[in-house]
């Protein structure tokens, strides 16, 4: 069955290991800015969450491509760019809802992540499992359950 | 280059010039990075007898060559300078995202001299740099700093700044960065004010090559594998922060109560335990940069004490905490809040309104200066912030215990070693970590050979906390490779649960140099002895490697180690000798030789 990449923010630290991990494994140096996952932290209140590319099965960067550039991995399910056909006008950047999808200077082409072939390093790397990646009809259990437990106290305290 | 970029940034603030300068790669081999290079180019250029507070003094930020890269909770960067509390070679240390923001920008380094004629701060946008007006900032806390630079500048910059003590020169002002993070002791947020000097802001987008991507990464991996594995920092420290540590030294008969006037056990230890923390105010857990552990805390306070923000720490739950018999967990946790945003030191302030306590109580200093008694939560929220601002007695709290103490003619009273306020272990219940207080390079530290890991946490191996026996041996190399490991740019706590073996192989790949785990050790006593000569000149030396009175002559009051003092004498002259010093404390020339100094 098909996996896809899951994220919980609740249990993010911030730690940014994933952009470090991501930036390696794609350009050979460690560099954030070019990482295809980005942490974003609100200091303040305590929150932060990683962003990026959710596969969408309705995928607005393919469908916007002039060329025919962005196409699914069969193997992985993941969106990927056909280098050799991309133009780089970036309208896949434009398009993308999640802000996933976007433009490197340094290599002039188009960065979106591409699951690393099936085995994400960010999941690997991840030191407090805030990114997992799942079979797609499991996903959503741990969300669930954890809803129920909430649940649960709420039911212990007032009963 | 490999792991290091090669450059630092020049910045006079006296006549508002900025320059790019190599840095010499025979110095990154000997010095390493972060506290070792920094400490060594401030050798070079500063005289140790300088004024801290004057022109003449230099502030050095400095990252090592892992920052920034995959190697466990690698983001570390030190502030060198010469700390205005004490005189010592100040290198302090501090994580998050600010570090490697600088070497993604292009720099190992910034080195800050001169002064500023009205407020300024530095806006470094990749190879770009510039001195910018500060005026509208003075005044303003870290979180307002904070705010009106990233809207100025570019919402993804890092920013460390200065709060209101460190523009006030309170002694013991911190340099705070992202908010919560703190270069944290030794006063060097008021060399930053002395100097005009409210903020440096980063934004980086450049990358780091290592030498052997293969190689570093199976290096990185291996060390995370074992941090992962290791009970401390795989789930003790991710589990309840550093305040698991709240409960074991209480339990441990080593945390101290009423300025180390009493037996060192807290009757009421547990409520503000990390356990107490995780249960009542725990928001989330926060990690620094690349780091596996995670062992920050978000704590949210409600009712009296509202607020929210990050920590405390246990140094910081103890100090303002159990040191002033308070154990109202919401209570410290405002007070340590009120540090980050006002930028304060909270062991330092801990320790001086401590010594201020117990000499009101005993009747030196007189009442008409502030109603200080133990226990009282309201006085120490109030005070923190009158220190911070030097109003009324807090003028007074500003120059930290040693010269309070000395004003009113019992600086006996001050827990300090070389002027600086000790941490949250008493040494009566530990040999070894007041053997490390005495010979610390800074002064009162627990950051500088944590002897509490195999005294009372057993790693890597446990040894009898009260026998002096073997002590001195043990703790050179505990000295020695904290040394490294700070100048490499990676954090102290990855230590629980890695050795030198990983880090110096980290190192190699990393750098590409070619040193045997025993060379790199070494780099670390270099840097350990470098410290030292710096003191020396600075006319530190060894009439000062020794501890308060109370810890070497009144016996412990109750508790596990009940009668103890510290027998420094016995270990002292054993320490100087494994040092290859002489009696006096002084590296010999063959030392020096060795160490190429």
């Amino acid at each position: 069955m098909e996996k896809i990449i899951v994220v919980q923010p609740e249990k993010c630290t911030g730690c940014r290991t994933c952009e470090l991990v991501c930036s390696f494994t794609h350009t050979g140096e460690f560099n954030p800015a070019r990482s295809r996952i980005s942490v974003f932290t609100f200091e303040k209140v305590g929150f932060s969450s990683p962003v990026l590319c959710q596969q969408c099965s309705t995928a607005a960067c393919m469908q916007v491509c002039p060329v025919g550039a962005v196409s699914r991995d069969n193997k992985t399910g993941a969106m990927v760019v056909n280098s050799s056909r991309c133009l780089v006008c970036k309208a896949c950047t434009i398009a993308c809802p999640l802000g996933a999808t976007f433009y490197d200077h340094v290599s002039d082409s188009i960065l979106k992540c591409d699951l690393c072939g099936g085995d994400p390093e960010c999941v690997k790397f991840c030191p407090s499992g805030a990114i997992t990646y799942q079979e797609a009809g499991e996903a959503g259990l741990a969300r669930r359950k954890a809803v129920a437990a909430k649940l649960k106290d709420v039911y212990e305290e007032v009963s | 280059m490999y792991a290091w970029i090669g450059q630092v940034l020049r910045v006079n603030l006296t006549d508002a010039t900025i320059k790019k300068e190599k840095l010499d790669p025979a110095l990154l081999q000997n010095y390493i990075g972060a506290r070792g290079l920094g400490s060594k180019l401030f050798m070079d250029e500063v005289n140790p007898q300088v004024d801290p507070l004057s022109p003449e003094n230099k502030i050095i930020f400095m990252t090592g060559p892992l920052t920034g890269t995959l190697a466990a909770s690698g983001g570390r960067y030190n502030v060198v300078t010469r700390g205005p509390l004490n005189g010592t070679i100040a290198a302090s240390n501090s994580g998050g995202s600010f570090g490697p923001e600088l070497k993604y920008a292009g720099y190992d380094g910034i080195i800050f001299e001169g002064k500023a004629e009205k407020p300024v701060y530095l806006w470094i946008n990749n190879a770009e740099a510039e001195l910018r007006s500060a005026e509208e900032l003075w005044g303003r806390n870290v979180p307002e700093t904070t705010d009106m630079i990233k809207q100025a500048t570019h919402e993804e910059a890092k920013v460390a700044c200065i709060g209101p003590a460190g523009e006030k020169l309170v002694k013991f002002a911190c340099i705070m960065n992202e908010y919560n993070r703190a270069a944290g002791r030794s006063g060097v947020g008021a060399v930053m004010g002395s100097k005009n000097l409210k903020a440096l802001a980063v934004r980086g987008t450049g990358g780091i090559k290592v030498a052997d991507r293969q190689g570093f990464m199976q290096a990185i991996t291996d060390a995370r594998n074992k941090l992962k594995a290791h009970p401390v920092t795989g789930a003790g420290l991710a589990a309840y922060g550093t305040n698991v540590l709240v409960n074991i030294l209480n339990e441990h008969g080593g945390l101290p109560v009423k300025n180390f006037s009493e037996a060192a056990v807290f009757a009421r230890a547990e409520n503000i335990s990390g356990e107490y923390q995780a249960e009542h105010c725990l928001v989330r857990n926060k990690g620094c940069f690349g780091c596996s552990i995670g062992c920050g805390r978000v704590s949210r306070n409600r009712g009296k004490y509202k607020g929210i923000g990050e920590g405390p720490e246990y140094e910081a739950t103890w100090g303002l905490g159990p040191n002033l018999f308070i154990d109202d967990f919401e209570a410290i946790s405002k007070a340590n809040f009120l540090c980050n945003e006002l930028g304060l030191d909270p062991i330092s302030l801990a320790g001086t309104l401590a010594c201020a306590t117990e000499m009101m109580e005993k009747g030196f200093i007189p009442r008409e200066k502030a109603e200080l008694r133990w226990g009282d939560a309201d006085m120490l929220v109030e005070m923190t912030i009158k220190t911070a601002y030097r109003e009324g007695f807090g003028d007074e709290l500003a120059e930290g215990s040693y010269r309070l103490a000395e004003k009113y003619g019992h600086p006996e009273y001050s827990m300090s070693v070389k002027k600086q306020e000790l941490p949250a272990y008493d040494p009566r219940g530990q040999q070894g970590i007041g053997l490390n207080y005495a010979t610390s390079n800074r002064g009162g530290c627990h950051v500088r050979g944590y002897m509490t890991s195999p005294e009372v946490l057993g790693i890597p191996e446990k040894v009898d906390p009260d026998s002096t026996e073997g002590k001195a041996a043990l703790l050179k190399i505990f000295q020695d490779l904290t040394a490294l490991v700070d100048s490499a740019g990676i954090c102290l706590f990855t230590t629980f649960g890695q050795g030198l073996p990983e880090i110096a192989e980290q190192l190699r790949q990393a750098t590409g140099l070619d040193l045997s785990d025993e060379e790199f050790l070494l780099a670390g006593e270099r840097i350990w002895n470098l410290e030292r000569s710096f003191n020396l000149l600075a006319g530190i030396s060894s009439k000062d490697d020794t501890l308060p009175p109370r810890l070497l002559r009144e016996p412990m009051k109750g508790g596990p180690h009940q009668g103890n003092v510290v027998r420094l004498e016995l270990m002292l002259p054993e320490y100087y000798t494994l040092r290859g010093w002489d009696q006096a404390g002084v590296p010999t020339p063959e030392k020096l030789q060795e160490l190429s100094l």
